[in-house]
């Protein structure tokens, strides 16, 4: 009898592919449906973004922060105006910072549905959940679309403050919207967080433990999961974020349920947060008043905050001109991914798609 | 910055570390910084790496590294300057994961060779590209720098 030759089995998984959430390619050897060695490459959206911003105004490169994380533009947009004016030593009025962080708050929400929704949908519930988190984001982007005029790249805020004043009408749509998604918040619950099928597809896959989430810099909603109490919102507080109210979610196994009740209980707290600051905002500029043609002092810094998938950072030399020397953009989702080949030895394909959904990653931002 | 118990530490083990002026960076000659990075993480819980950055000074090159240590809650900013013709540094990938893909783009993008990487490969350009795009003298054919503003 001829003996059966065994060998393993590559398969390229993406570029083109609806669980990759943009164009990633995983290279995946196989042993049956268990992965021996998971190799992603990356690359696909490249433009050099840093190389762009060496050839543009301060001003000129806020669009272009628009598209690093496209999900979560408005953070993107926060940290670099950020970078921008701690150098510049700009005075913020106090109506924009709470412009400011209410504004990033609701993306952070948007964002945070986005991923719970697509997530759960990787997983096989498909459709319903999808559908109830890009209703509920629908209408944080019409709260932006009357404020900016933009429903995706919204670069809305400047040096020194937000583009526009918010429009008339602006608080009570907020309001209204706080309202109406405190109890939906319930009703995902119900639907997703304990039903069985979840439970049996996320809980104990992926562990990512804490020396491995430090040892690889995860960051965000995925080092909260693994047992670190770390947002950078409490820890290197910036705008008015010291003044408000809000707890830091923690769990402690780090697997794919972890990481997805995590962004559960974010979004509660950001409805706390908008919830506090929209009563206060007060009266007064909504952007200080900046020379027209922006020069920043020369200098070095690393500044970073917390978007939507973790730390954001921007690495910034001024030689005192308007453009920068060099930008250096850190990228939460370059940090978060690069764990994929660690955590996929050794589980079955289906268990990637729950990981890297769990992971929550932008392409926008890993290729820049 | 120059009081902190670890840069006092830092400086007596390393005596070549001189503090940058304008920006607070350590900078460091690039033989040692294995052994500093290595140094800081075990005696002073420096075990994030922030950051990784590769910055090209015309004349020479340079590595930043942004570690942060969440036992002291604080930042470390070290500095190496590298020649421009076969800039070589040892890598830290063996005491930082983190630093795997991050030198990876730093080798892409600023052509700087990281010794002892396990895996240095281009990260986000093809590999059968030619040339660093970051590096202020990049030229290509149809390469067009943009228009002054």
């Amino acid at each position: 009898m001829p003996t059966l030759e065994i060998q393993q089995f590559s398969v390229s998984f993406g570029p083109q592919h609806p669980s990759t959430h943009g164009v990633l390619h995983l290279q995946m050897d196989l042993d049956g449906e268990v992965i021996v060695n998971c190799t992603p490459h990356i690359g696909y959206l490249h433009r050099d973004f840093e190389k762009i911003c060496e050839n543009r105004t301060y001003t000129q490169i806020i669009p272009f922060t628009d598209r690093l994380d496209y999900i979560g533009a408005m953070n993107n947009n926060f940290g670099y105006c950020l970078t921008v004016e701690k150098l510049l030593g700009a005075v913020i009025p106090e109506r924009a910072e709470y412009i400011r962080v209410i504004i990033a708050e609701l993306n952070r929400i948007a964002s945070h549905l986005l991923a719970v929704g697509t997530f759960v949908q990787d997983l096989g519930a498909f459709g319903t959940p999808l559908l109830y988190c890009f209703r509920e984001r629908e209408m944080i982007l019409d709260i932006f679309e009357m404020t900016c005029g933009a429903r995706l790249t919204y670069s809305y805020y400047r040096l020194g403050g937000v583009s526009a004043d918010i429009p008339e009408g602006f608080v009570q749509k907020v309001k209204d919207f706080i309202r109406y998604f405190r109890p939906k918040l319930a009703d995902y619950h119900r639907l997703i967080t304990n039903n069985a099928i979840f439970l049996i597809r996320t809980k104990d896959i992926g562990i990512l433990s804490k020396e491995k989430a430090l040892n690889y810099a995860i960051s965000g909603p995925s080092l909260r999961a693994s047992g670190i109490k770390f947002d950078l919102r409490k820890e290197e507080p910036y705008s008015i974020y010291p003044r408000l109210e809000f707890e830091v979610p923690v769990r402690n196994s780090g697997d794919c349920w972890d990481r997805y009740i995590v962004r559960m209980e974010e979004m509660e707290q950001s409805l706390r947060i908008v919830e506090q600051a929209i009563d206060k905002i007060p009266e007064g500029d909504f952007i200080a008043k900046l020379p027209k043609i922006i020069k920043v002092p020369a200098g070095e810094l690393y500044f970073r905050t917390e978007s939507p998938r973790g730390e954001l950072g921007f690495y910034l030399i001024s030689d005192g001109s308007t453009k920068p020397y060099r930008l250096k953009c850190r990228a939460p989702s370059f940090s978060n991914l690069a764990i994929i080949s660690e955590l996929a030895k050794g589980v079955k394909i289906a268990d990637v798609i729950a990981i890297l959904g769990s992971l929550d990653i932008v392409l926008g931002e890993i290729d820049r | 910055m120059a009081d902190l118990d670890w840069v006092l530490a830092l400086k007596n083990k390393f005596s070549d570390t001189v503090e940058e002026a304008p920006s607070g960076c350590l900078v460091l000659p690039g033989e040692d910084i294995f052994r500093a990075v290595n140094f800081l993480k075990r005696e002073y819980g420096f075990d994030y790496l922030m950051n990784l950055a590769a910055v090209d000074y015309k004349d020479r090159l340079a590595v930043v590294y942004n570690l942060y240590s969440f036992k002291l809650k604080e930042k470390a900013n070290l500095k190496v300057i590298l020649p421009r013709d076969n800039p070589a540094i040892e890598s830290i990938t063996e005491i930082y994961a983190a630093a795997n893909w991050q030198e990876r783009e730093a080798f892409d993008l600023m052509g700087i060779n990281f010794t002892g990487h396990p895996d240095l490969r281009r990260i986000l350009l093809p590999d059968d590209y030619t040339g660093h795009p970051l590096r202020k003298d990049y030229t290509k054919e149809g390469f067009l720098p943009m228009p002054a503003v």
